[in-house]
């Protein structure tokens, strides 16, 4: 079950793909060569990159420097999750929502499957912690930062609807409670949408890499399944967090609705 | 500026026993505003007794929404409101707003039907008739209304709720005279089981009508107007 393994002169090879849409780009005048050879060459250096510093991680093999990785990852993961939305939090509040919604179900999701299902010795082997965490990393911030847009652009665009109930003397829970399943709803959207196609219009990547790897296809498949609990399990947590949290900075102790708290970017 | 009670059977007992207060709920408390101030405006101070009516009037942005809003409690402000004798404070805010409601001169749904925004259906059905409303209103789409028909429809769904005192943002803006004249005969039938009416007009001839009290906000703040 050993992979075969990739020489430079086969990746060469590959690379031709790349030159040549960029010499289709020029040819049609497409406008679009400058960006793909920009973004293929950042893409090498990144990929390399990481396979060096996890290559020194993995050797070092030291629960320190692994939870250093994965905190370094949150963090960054916690700065996109809360940067592209139209209408973010004034103060530090955008950036703690994003932190707690990405953290939180990145260490659960993690830690609950290297300490069941996955069991590697010891639990914590930066060889299944890291790139465990950077997947389900990866998939909470998608549905955080989508719940986060929800909550803000709903909660703006229906505030006179909000604004009536909490006049009749509902509580925030109440008058809040569509724009918070609006908000998980778009979160979820992408993974409900992976889980559907996955096997029969897409073939997921971890399941490809897998078979091209030497592994059964079955057994290749269990792993996916695995993972696609992990993720779902883990974009659920990030958007409830996100929405729930969201709903509830936008609000105050006496129930008011407080859109002086959120800015246009 | 008065904050005289039209109340004479509230006697203002500034230091009592924390919960004693509640005992002014059983009986009729008025509706007390003192040095409210928010967002640069104010301060501002009035009184609405129980089945009273007292109107603000005053030119286009002096703030008169945002006095209302700042007495239910919707917009943050500094100052001290009370029922009778019961500080605000001593009150959740869904629970304040339940007694002191605000009615929005214009008027925002929350769900597709008119149906669902109506907590006691019977007694919005009572309504209807004597607010000149069709019958089978109710189960009309929100999205269907005039806009007079939501004005008066947002009326009723606060009345059902009972609240001790309305706070109401311009409730006749989008009215004929003849569904202005209508929503006023049931506010006063409300006012005679002891509702108590926070009003803000525009109209000097309904002001007439239902004030018992008239304020004008202005530059200078509140006045109370001589009777």
């Amino acid at each position: 079950m050993t992979p075969i393994p990739l020489s430079l002169y086969d990746l060469a090879i590959a690379s031709l793909l790349v030159l040549a849409g960029a010499g289709a780009s020029l040819a049609l005048s497409l406008g679009v060569h400058r960006a793909l050879l920009w973004t293929a060459a950042r893409m090498i250096v990144q990929l390399l990159l990481v396979g060096l510093v996890l290559r020194a991680v993995f050797a070092w093999s030291s629960p320190l420097v692994t939870a250093l990785m994965v905190a370094a990852m949150i963090a960054a993961a916690a700065r996109e999750a809360g940067s592209r939305q139209e209408r973010r939090l004034a103060g530090p509040w955008q950036a703690l929502i994003g932190t707690a919604a990405v953290s939180v179900p990145t260490l659960a999701v993690t830690v609950l499957a290297l300490t069941t299902a996955l069991r590697p010795s010891p639990w914590y082997d930066a060889r299944h912690a890291i790139p465990l965490a950077g997947i389900v990393l990866g998939n909470a911030m998608n549905a955080a930062s989508l719940a986060l847009d929800g909550a803000f652009t709903a909660a703006w665009h229906q505030r006179a609807a909000i604004d009536a109930r909490l006049a009749l003397g509902d509580d925030r829970r109440a008058a809040l409670g569509p724009i918070v399943r609006q908000a998980v709803k778009s979160g979820l959207l992408p993974t409900l949408n992976t889980m559907a196609a996955a096997g029969i219009i897409t073939m997921p990547g971890i399941m490809t890499g897998q078979i091209l790897a030497g592994m059964d296809p079955l057994a290749a498949a269990r792993y996916q399944i695995l993972l696609m609990f992990l993720l779902a399990g883990g974009s659920m947590l990030g958007a409830v967090l996100a929405a729930t949290l969201a709903a509830r900075r936008l609000t105050d102790e006496r129930h008011r609705l407080r859109l002086d708290r959120l800015r246009r970017r | 500026m008065t904050d005289t009670d039209a109340a004479p059977t509230l006697t203002p007992m500034p230091a009592r026993a924390p919960l004693a207060g509640l005992s002014d709920l059983a009986g009729p408390a008025s509706l007390r505003v003192r040095a409210v101030s928010g967002a640069g405006r104010g301060p501002f101070s009035l009184c609405v007794a129980p089945g009273t009516c007292a109107i603000v009037s005053g030119a286009s942005g002096t703030g008169k929404s945002l006095l209302l809003r700042m007495i239910a409690d919707l917009d943050p402000s500094q100052g001290q409101v009370s029922l009778g004798d019961m500080p605000r404070e001593r009150f959740g805010g869904p629970a304040w707003r339940r007694q002191v409601m605000y009615v929005a001169a214009e008027s925002g749904w929350w769900s597709d039907h008119v149906l669902e925004h109506m907590e006691d259906v019977p007694a919005a059905t009572a309504m209807l008739a004597p607010l000149r409303l069709p019958a089978d209103i109710l189960r009309a789409p929100v999205g269907q209304l005039s806009t007079g028909e939501r004005q008066r429809l947002a009326l009723v769904r606060a009345l059902v709720r009972r609240p001790r005192f309305l706070l109401l943002d311009e409730p006749t803006s989008a009215l004929d005279r003849d569904s202005t004249l209508a929503v006023e005969a049931l506010l006063r039938t409300r006012q005679q089981l002891g509702l108590g009416l926070l009003v803000v007009s525009h109209n000097p001839e309904q002001a007439a009508r239902l004030g018992n009290r008239h304020y004008r906000l202005g530059a200078a703040g509140l006045e109370a107007l001589p009777a």
